[in-house]
């Protein structure tokens, strides 16, 4: 059995239809990569996996480990080890950043029924991964993502999914807005948490970012579904030929 | 509205007319504070209870509100309530008890330890404090106000001595207490001598269940370079109504702090008149408010910048459940002198349910031509973008609205300059947002 299984998947937003016949099938420990032009539907996925509101599933079904997803709150499906690193992290004014982290750990732990963290352990993970990104301890009290830089919010992100440990992490455009230097901080981060117990779905517009975040495996989606599947190397031929051969816009 | 075709007297005007009739001989204060009595009486008759009609109570009209008029509120059988050291659990305050309109010493700490405070009963303040003029504070005019002045019962004087930093804040606790519905009129008045300190919390609280009401006033003088965090908190019996006057003249040089925390009452007024009389005062006026039910709320702001140089801050924010109302109006009046005033006006409201209702109007007018004033007003609901974030965090949905919803208030609260009164008030906040999970 895949651990993660997408069949025929069939989403719309505001009526109007995003996914279409998407199946896609992630193994366990798998770093797939998702190419597509835009508007091809690749936000679209991370935030269904995600369980965002308004993303309705008309048709198909998503599958962890056997079993579906599509009726679980947002928090279920992270407590079931689904993790997003969004786009665009929102700003939580208000909500300091050691606060949020806490929360959100001992609430999933919560939900597993697993006992809460103590604070000294919690601390002591904190101070240790946050330092590998490069995430100052002035940057954690203050409120989540508020006067955070781009490429702040990026390692934020990547400090959140180290802390929660998810088994289905799900990187939505991790690269955009970043500068070569903040690109490879957070690939390293990246990197570092690859697992043969952890999946990852990169999701991506450009191959730079495959340079430093190396795939199992390449699918290209285009107008709602998953038109090609590769090898890394597939990334490349993208690059130099661009997505107009599947119909898209080119990159 | 022209005054000769006034409706006819409604059933709590006339009310309010015999209560008047009947208590005037009794009342406290003879000659001056007898005849202030009657003229505020007959001046309030002109008008009688405001309404929406009347610009400044468009949003909370009185006349429709207050359907009767309670007998005024009595000592007997009053009971010291149990948890007036709770309203400020964390805080090692004086306590200064006001039960149904009167200041009640036994009840009270002894205000002897703190050398730079000289406190007593109202009338007997008055009669040592002959140079003081009760009764001309801004805002003296407004018919709640009038009413006050007219049945007010008691309270206390209080002088902060000239440079003294009064190490313990000064807690006025406003009690009802009472099994059958009254009316009380606590006024007090608090001189702030030049270049003192000091913290002064009014509270006021009742049981729930009694729709008694409270029609307060406070005047507040605060001199040169004095420094005066004033804070209410309101946590009034659910079916009270309360209406509370502040006046405060603030002194060149002062720092001034004014902050509101309601989560009390079924009607409340909160209206505060400031008038900046010197330059280089730097002041901030906010407050914070959580409602339920059919809650209304209004905070009332009405400053007047009468010097140059002065930066006024004003932050109020209000969270609305279920069908309650909240009302914010601020005024602020930069006069033609007060020039390089700062003045920035904000009011937020943060509707959790689809029946609740804000109504916020920021005014500036401004007769200066040096100076930068802005306002804002936001009303809205929880942004489901934030609460999806926490969400897929793996945070349970009341939780995470609970976790925006401190962050929204929490910034108001974090204005309380006094660590142990902020914590207080976050932790009632906590406990409000506790209630409604």
């Amino acid at each position: 059995m895949a651990f993660l299984e997408i069949k025929n998947l069939h989403v719309e937003v505001e009526d109007k239809k995003i996914l279409n016949g998407l199946t896609l099938t992630i193994e366990k420990g798998q770093v797939a990569a998702i190419m597509g032009p835009n508007g091809s539907g690749k936000s679209t996925l991370s935030y269904v996996l995600a369980g965002k509101d308004n993303y309705n599933v008309t048709e198909g079904e998503i599958l962890l480990n056997g079993e579906s997803i599509l009726d679980m709150a947002p928090d279920v499906r992270a407590a079931k080890g689904i993790f997003l690193a969004f786009q665009y992290p929102v700003e939580v004014p208000g909500v300091a950043t050691m606060t949020f982290l806490r929360t959100a750990l001992n609430a999933q732990r919560k939900t597993r029924g697993e006992p809460e963290f103590s604070t000294p352990d919690f601390i002591k993970l904190v101070r240790d991964t946050s330092a590998k990104l490069g995430i100052s301890q002035e940057m954690l009290r203050r409120s989540v993502n508020v006067g955070f830089s781009g490429g702040e919010k990026k390692r934020n992100e990547i400090l959140q999914m180290a802390i929660l440990q998810p088994s289905l992490a799900v990187l939505d455009e991790t690269d955009s807005g970043l500068d070569i230097d903040a690109l490879k901080i957070v690939a390293e981060g990246v990197n570092a948490l690859r697992s043969p117990e952890r999946s990852m779905i990169v999701i991506t517009h450009y191959q730079r970012l495959l340079d430093y975040i190396v795939p199992d495996v390449v699918h290209v989606l285009a107008k709602g579904k998953v038109v090609k599947t590769g090898g890394k190397e597939l990334a490349l031929e993208l690059e130099a030929s661009g997505y107009a051969q599947f119909g898209g816009e080119a990159a | 509205m022209n005054a000769d075709i006034r409706a006819i007297k409604t059933a709590a005007e006339q009310g309010l007319a015999t209560s008047f009739a009947g208590a005037r001989g009794a009342l406290p204060g003879k000659g001056a504070v007898a005849s202030l009595r009657d003229d505020a009486f007959k001046r309030f008759e002109t008008q009688g209870l405001p309404n929406r009609r009347v610009e400044q109570w468009k949003y909370t009209d009185l006349r429709a509100l207050m359907r009767e008029a309670k007998p005024l509120a009595g000592l007997a059988d009053v009971r010291k309530p149990a948890d007036i050291a709770a309203i400020l659990s964390g805080v090692d305050a004086s306590l200064v008890t006001i039960v149904n309109g009167r200041y009640a010493p036994e009840w009270s700490d002894k205000n002897a330890a703190d050398p730079g405070i000289v406190l007593a009963e109202l009338f007997a303040w008055l009669a040592e404090n002959l140079d003081y003029k009760l009764g001309e504070m801004p805002g003296s005019d407004d018919q709640a106000s009038l009413l006050n002045t007219a049945f007010m019962s008691g309270g206390v004087g209080l002088r902060v001595m000239r440079g003294a930093t009064v190490a313990k804040p000064i807690h006025i606790a406003h009690v009802f207490s009472g099994d059958a519905a009254a009316a009380m009129y606590p006024r007090s008045v608090v001189v702030v001598e030049p270049g003192a300190h000091v913290t002064l919390v009014e509270s006021f609280s009742g049981p729930d269940g009694i729709d008694y009401q409270v029609n307060s006033a406070l005047e507040l003088s605060i001199g040169e370079g004095a420094r005066v965090d004033h804070i209410k908190i309101g946590y009034d019996g659910n079916a009270a109504l309360r209406i509370s006057t502040l006046g405060v003249t603030v002194g060149a040089k002062a720092t001034y702090k004014d902050f509101a925390y309601t989560t009390g009452g079924a009607v409340v007024r909160n209206q505060t008149f400031a008038r900046f009389a010197g330059e280089r005062i730097d002041a901030f006026i906010g407050g914070a408010s959580l409602l339920k039910n059919k809650q209304h709320v209004d905070n009332t702001l009405v400053i007047a910048h009468a010097a140059a140089n002065c930066d006024s801050r004003e932050l109020f924010k209000t969270v609305l459940d279920n069908q309650s109302h909240g009302v914010f109006q601020g005024k602020i009046i930069v006069e033609p002198h007060a020039q390089k005033t700062n003045a920035k006006m904000m009011t937020r409201s943060l509707l959790l349910s689809d029946e609740a209702e804000a109504s916020q109007k920021p005014e500036l007018e401004i007769f200066a031509d040096d100076v930068v004033c802005g306002h804002g007003a936001t009303a809205g609901a929880l942004d489901p973008g934030l609460k999806f974030y926490l969400m897929s965090r793996g945070i349970h949905e009341k939780e995470a609205e609970t976790l925006l919803i401190q962050a929204f208030i929490g910034e108001a609260i974090e204005e309380v300059a006094h660590e142990g009164i902020r914590d207080d008030l976050n932790l009632a906040a906590l406990r409000w947002l506790g209630a409604r999970a």
